[in-house]
């Protein structure tokens, strides 16, 4: 990672207000943000929503096959930093991402770029189930169909059993492609989200609380899925269950009032936090 | 000795007993700092007390107004001389009695008075004088007797507020009651009328037949008054014009919709929402002379440069001004349920890399269309039921035809043309509008269930 001297005058800024503020520690982040194979590298973005800052200078490396987690308390900005990651911010009015976030070395908020073809290569899903109000098999084709990425019939046919396997749904759904998917249970729901995630082939997938709205059978389906998925794609999950950060994800990254405050091996993290915040949030004591 | 001076004062009661009634049950309470040995709020007391002076006298007074006159009149017929009343129509009998009754209040009276009818008047005068006193004598007794059990009943246990809050629960009953019971007697009166036309005509030949002449003769030998009751012309001028209206109003109002709820800034939506709605709040008479005398003329005049011919009153203007007033229906009803497409939906698009545009085409609009079916069809009925605009501007003809630069006649033109000016009331000619009517209604009755049924399974989606 190399730091310019700007760089490094705006971090210490940036500290040193922290202080001033009435923060009695520092909020620079502890352990490496940096990864050994990244897919995406997040540098010093900061997040406004109008004048108020919701995240500040945070640097994050996101590396192939691999699941990083966030965790933090409510408000923290995880999800936000997690919508950064492939413009779905760009939605909201009023809210400015400055920073350079880059997927495979291309900086996504270059003004060349447009936001439509990236959110198929940085795939999203979200807190509650989303399914369209279309047939299961409409709703894994709709990606495909925008995008042209088949050519036929069969083609698509494929795809979408390809999909609805690799989410673990084509057993329970095969029979009835055509029945709503508005008729599924909310964890059928968010496998056939992930399903149509798949199915135009991202190599980036967002996850933003996928299991908040699930009992714990349907929870503990999607994890399993999440570390199948692994294989073949990068997976940043927000959660708010610790739990789940320690089961499914490789690294994890603390989240506190818009600073990245500590990240590490997810096992470092949750045994042997470096940060007295960190430590205060897994040990139950805030949050 | 006016019944509004009676009801002040009736009014001016109540409110004593309120005061008289908190102040009591505050009182056997023993005194403002033990209210909580009451059953309930002391202004539940007071108001016990009010509804007890108020409504049993108010009720006194409406039925005695209701009744006085028919009582009066019936005495006073009672005492006139058999001979007066010897050999007349119940008609003319109507006719005395009103005679007697102006002079009485000394009004032009429409014959010579003779001594008896003399006589009547004074009694009727002084009866009607009698009836106003034992009114007002009635009705403060009842007040004040209301007050009186209201008093005597005010102790710390009685249960105040559930007896006000039922007292209320029946006003709202049959406030609500009025408002159903008025539909259902429009409904019925024109079911009668229509039954009496349905007994002159043949319902066949109303509905099927394609001529319609509505000139009955008034004397037997009057030549060039058929009477021709085929309402197939009106049927298919209504759905031609209301057809032109929902081609102009369904895509403007949904395209209208679409970009204010989905592509708009928040600026722009805040000004275009308030004047597209100012649309629906111009008077359809207004509307009615725009077709008239500025749309229809345009019309004829561009048909007439490209050797068209056009009606000088035509469908097209009519259906077109029709289309502009129904717009406002369609755009903010389908703004509504565009808006009701949970973010959720088009968060799920946009992150699978779907543009606005393919958002809205593919995922919103459909999730919508149910709700946009509803709208249109509300807008349909309210496009057959117009009047105004189709009364100034598509004619009076009652054309069977395809062409909309011919002039029509719709179903409500026709009930206008009918029911205006003098009418007799048992004539096929007058009855045929109650006929219409009846059509009428019962299409936009079927409409509507149609389309709140649609609504309703649509907001169950999301829920």
């Amino acid at each position: 990672m190399s730091t310019t001297v700007d760089d490094m005058s705006r971090r210490i800024g940036a500290m040193s207000s922290a202080e001033l503020a009435g923060g009695r520690e520092s909020r620079v982040t502890v352990g490496d943000v940096t990864c050994a194979n990244p897919r995406m590298v997040c540098r010093d973005v900061d997040v406004f929503y109008g004048s108020t800052q919701a995240i500040k200078g945070v640097s994050l490396d996101i590396g192939k096959n691999e699941v990083v987690s966030m965790i933090g308390p409510s408000g923290c900005g995880k999800s936000t930093f997690l919508r950064c990651l492939n413009r779905m911010n760009d939605t909201i009015d009023g809210c400015r991402v400055t920073g350079s976030i880059k997927l495979d070395g291309q900086d996504i908020y270059d003004k060349g770029l447009d936001p439509v073809p990236l959110r198929a290569q940085v795939g999203m899903v979200f807190q509650k189930p989303n399914p369209f109000p279309k047939s299961i098999y409409e709703n894994v084709a709709y990606g495909p169909r925008i995008h042209g990425l088949t050519n036929s019939k069969a083609e698509l046919d494929e795809v979408i059993e390809g999909s609805l396997q690799k989410a673990g749904l084509w057993n329970e759904v095969k029979d009835r492609l055509d029945k709503p998917g508005t008729g599924l249970s909310g964890g059928q729901q968010q496998r056939l989200c992930i399903a149509r995630t798949i199915a135009v082939s991202p190599e980036v997938i967002l996850m933003d609380e996928p299991c908040s709205a699930l009992d714990p059978i349907a929870t503990a389906i999607i994890e399993e899925l999440i570390d199948e998925l692994r294989a073949n794609y990068s997976i940043a999950i927000v959660t708010h269950s610790m739990q789940q950060a320690a089961r499914v994800s490789q690294r994890t990254a603390y989240f506190h009032l818009g600073d990245l405050i500590e990240v590490g091996e997810t096992n470092q993290i949750f045994t042997n936090p470096k940060h007295r915040l960190t430590e205060d949030y897994i040990t139950g004591r805030f949050g | 000795m006016q019944t509004s001076t009676l009801l002040i004062i009736v009014l001016g009661l109540m409110s004593l007993a309120y005061y008289v009634g908190r102040k009591r049950a505050i009182v056997s309470a023993g005194g403002a700092g033990r209210i909580s040995t009451l059953h309930s709020l002391p202004t539940y007391y007071g108001l016990y007390a009010a509804l007890w002076a108020g409504i049993p006298a108010i009720l006194l007074m409406a039925l005695w107004t209701a009744f006085q006159d028919e009582i009066l009149v019936t005495l006073v017929k009672a005492e006139l001389p058999g001979s007066m009343l010897e050999g007349l129509t119940p008609g003319a009998v109507g006719l005395l009695v009103n005679d007697i009754k102006n002079l009485a209040s000394g009004a032009i009276v429409s014959r010579v008075a003779t001594p008896e009818m003399q006589a009547a008047a004074d009694r009727f005068s002084l009866f009607s004088q009698i009836a106003v006193w034992a009114m007002w004598l009635g009705v403060l007794a009842f007040a004040v007797g209301g007050m009186a059990f209201a008093w005597a009943r005010t102790k710390p246990q009685m249960r105040a507020r559930n007896r006000v809050e039922s007292i209320f629960m029946v006003i709202l009953v049959v406030f609500s009651s009025i408002a159903i019971l008025t539909t259902l007697g429009i409904v019925l009166s024109v079911l009668f009328e229509s039954l009496r036309f349905f007994q002159e005509i043949s319902p066949l030949d109303f509905f099927f037949g394609t001529l319609w002449s509505p000139q009955t003769a008034l004397r037997a030998d009057q030549v060039g008054a058929t009477g021709a009751f085929g309402a197939v012309p009106l049927f298919t001028g209504t759905l031609m014009v209301s057809t032109i209206a929902m081609l102009v109003a369904v895509p403007i109002g949904l395209m209208s919709a679409i970009y204010l709820s989905e592509y708009a800034p928040r600026r722009v939506r805040s000004w275009a929402k308030p004047t597209l709605e100012v649309l629906a709040g111009v008077p359809t008479v207004v509307y009615g002379f725009f077709a008239a005398l500025t749309v229809a003329p345009f019309i004829r005049e561009l048909g007439m440069s490209m050797g068209l011919d056009v009606a000088s009153e035509s469908a097209l203007a009519a259906g077109l001004v029709m289309g502009v007033m129904i717009i406002p229906f369609v755009s903010s009803l389908s703004e509504d349920v565009i808006n009701a497409v949970p973010q959720a939906m088009r968060d799920g698009s946009y992150a699978l890399g779907a543009t606005q545009s393919e958002t809205i085409r593919r995922v919103i609009i459909p999730a919508a269309l149910p709700g946009i079916v509803g709208g249109v069809l509300l807008a349909v009925s309210r496009a057959i039921g117009e009047t105004m605009i189709v009364v100034m501007a598509a004619g009076l003809a009652a054309n069977l035809t395809a062409n909309p630069l011919d002039s029509v006649t719709t179903v409500t033109v026709q009930i206008v043309t009918l029911l205006t000016g003098d009418q007799e009331f048992d004539s096929a000619k007058t009855m045929a509008a109650f006929a219409l009517g009846l059509t009428l209604f019962a299409v936009t009755l079927v409409l509507n269930v149609i389309a709140l049924q649609i609504v309703r399974k649509y907001r169950e989606q999301y829920e």
